[in-house]
């Protein structure tokens, strides 16, 4: 039998892995979108953390302002803020496809510090608390979870199935694969690629706004929230490989699990085991784990 | 030829003069950053590799030179020494793992690795965590004989400091060695069907770069007499990059004009707090849509269109 000892260790392993399972939830859509994004665009979004910063923020002053709840600043929050990626991708992304992958990655970098500028002008960098629109806890067993943090792991599970299922199994995510293997010929057969590029921007870009609206009632809503998230997010990306919406899913809640497990073993090294494991996977499998070698 | 040579004596007068005509301390400020942009240039415009961490070297140097001379009470030179090995071996270890991917991924691995970096320097004891090394004492140099409190002797220190790592870029980028980098830049596995260990050459460019990033580092910290986790944070890394970008990507020259533009600015609008931000990335989606070549690529081919025109 165990003895007292290794049953509590257990428990405390069980518990911070489901509480990592939270984390996980928001690395697995971030990733996912930035996967998304990358396949269609050829640009690495690095206004992901602003985006997803924007979102949590909408949802915010719908309550402070308009006293417009949760369940519906779920939906609107990202439709405005993908409609607001949409314009981005119209005005200025658009124009920089031709060129070196960097110079989109220095564009949607510039244009995050313009964001988290402005909103740090107006609202300052301390943060503001979001209630929790579900009160109330679920006992596990071996711990305590707020029914709320319950929620979004389940919500982030159903996300991205959904994400998943619209790319890989529709007549639409088809036509986007098919747009990111050859445009030309796709646009041959008389489909606008364009503008599917430019929805696809726009989903991407939604998706982390909706990360951003699950993330209010957990975290403050600061205009820095998404700063250092999105770094931790590229780390994840690389680990995963930008191959496959299903490997991202994967990487980010597994990477998530294993942030809380560091947790128990020694927390110090909670916030840097995401970038051991990258150079980890970096010398044994240098593609990532779901990646081919493009 | 002689045109550039006439350019670079008066860019070298102006130097040497300048002390008494602006604030010493800003002058050696903006030294520092523009060695620091030389040596990420090395590696963007020379080798084609975008690092977007090399915020790393630039603060990890600072704290060796504090730890060295703070901790250990050890002379400022053994200070910068350490400042540019510590750089270097930091570099040689996040180099090798980062070259093993190109182009995008590359800037996305050693932007994580900073962060790491970022995370251990809040944490282990020696830097300070929050609060940084603070008041690291400006000693004498050389056995005593340059006293340093003066920051105009200070300064011409600075000077030598980075005309020696401006003149050692110079050197690499000519010598052959330069030369299979720029053909590696330019056609990587043509240079590997000739013989070249491409992997080799990137990660000698890229400890090289990482050392005198180092060095940058280090000697900001002797001036102002302070190492923070500013220098080792991720805004700093974008600011090099911004630093570069400006000046122009490619030319030698390009980033010492770059950083002197982006310390002034910071200067001058360091009361605007927050917009500062907004006014840099700005800079940035202005330069990319518009400017990709920079001021002094810009000038320098308006120049020689001019020429050829008349």
């Amino acid at each position: 039998m165990l003895d007292a000892d290794t049953i509590d260790l257990l428990n405390r392993i069980a518990s911070q892995s489901t509480l990592g399972l939270i984390n996980g939830a928001f690395y697995a859509i971030l990733s996912m979108g930035l996967a998304v994004i990358f396949g269609m665009l050829n640009v690495i979004n690095f206004t992901h953390g602003a985006q997803y910063m924007m979102g949590a923020f909408a949802a915010w002053l719908m309550l402070t302002e308009l006293n417009i709840p949760f369940w519906a600043a779920l939906v609107l929050s990202p439709l405005i803020v993908g409609l607001f990626g949409v314009v981005l991708e119209k005005l200025l992304l658009k124009r920089i496809y031709h060129l070196d992958h960097l110079y989109g990655f220095l564009l949607t970098f510039g244009l995050a510090l313009v964001i988290e500028g402005l909103f740090q002008w107006r609202w300052g960098s301390s943060g503001a608390p979001y209630p929790s629109p579900i009160s109330g806890g679920i006992n596990l067993g071996y711990m305590y979870i707020p029914t709320y943090r319950g929620f979004v792991v389940v919500a982030a599970l159903v996300i991205c199935l959904a994400t998943w299922y619209g790319i890989e199994r529709t007549r639409l995510g088809g036509y986007l694969r098919a747009a990111t293997e050859n445009p030309t010929l796709v646009r041959a057969f008389g489909i606008n690629v364009p503008r599917l590029i430019t929805l696809t921007y726009g989903l991407g870009v939604a998706l982390a706004a909706l990360a951003g609206v699950l993330a209010a009632p957990i975290q403050q809503v600061s205009a820095v929230m998404g700063t250092n998230l999105v770094l931790t997010v590229f780390a994840v990306v690389v680990i995963g490989g930008m191959g496959s919406i299903m490997g991202s899913i994967v990487t980010g809640f597994g990477l998530g699990m294993l942030e809380g497990m560091t947790k128990v073993v020694y927390p110090p090294a909670s916030n840097t085991v995401i970038f051991v494991v990258m150079a980890i996977v970096l010398l044994v499998k240098p593609a990532g784990l779901f990646g081919q070698t493009k | 030829m002689t045109g550039q040579r006439a350019l670079g004596f008066g860019l070298l007068v102006a130097a040497l003069l300048s002390p008494w005509f602006f604030y010493p301390v800003f002058l050696m400020t903006a030294l520092c950053f523009a060695l620091f942009a030389c040596a990420f240039n090395l590696l963007l415009g020379y080798v084609g590799l975008m690092s977007f961490g090399h915020a790393m070297f630039f603060g990890v140097a600072g704290y060796c030179f504090g730890h060295v001379v703070k901790a250990w009470g050890m002379p400022p030179e053994l200070g910068l020494l350490a400042g540019v090995a510590g750089a270097a071996l930091l570099g040689a270890v996040t180099g090798a793992l980062a070259i093993r991917r190109q182009g995008i991924y590359f800037a996305m691995i050693t932007l994580a690795f900073a962060q790491m970096i970022y995370f251990i320097c809040v944490q282990v004891p020696w830097t300070g965590g929050e609060d940084g090394l603070q008041g690291i004492a400006r000693k004498p140099l050389l056995f005593g004989l340059v006293p340093t409190k003066d920051d105009r002797v200070l300064y011409y220190v600075v000077l030598a400091i980075f005309l020696f790592g401006y003149g050692a870029i110079y050197r690499f980028i000519h010598s052959p060695f330069g030369q299979v980098l720029k053909a590696i830049r330019d056609n990587e596995q043509r240079a590997v069907s000739l013989g070249y260990e491409a992997d080799r050459y990137k990660l000698l460019a890229f400890v090289l770069s990482a050392g005198l990033a180092g060095l940058a580092g280090a000697t900001k910290a002797m001036v102002l007499q302070f190492a923070t986790l500013t220098d080792v944070s991720a805004g700093m890394s974008g600011e090099v990059v911004l630093m570069a970008l400006v000046g122009g990507l490619g030319t030698i020259i390009g980033p010492v004009v770059g950083a002197f533009i982006i310390v002034t600015m910071q200067n001058y609008l360091a009361s605007f707090g927050e917009f500062v931000l907004v006014i840099q990335g700005s800079i940035f989606v202005v330069i990319v849509m518009a400017f990709r070549k920079g001021l002094v690529g810009e000038i320098s081919d308006r120049w020689k269109a001019w020429r050829s025109a008349g």
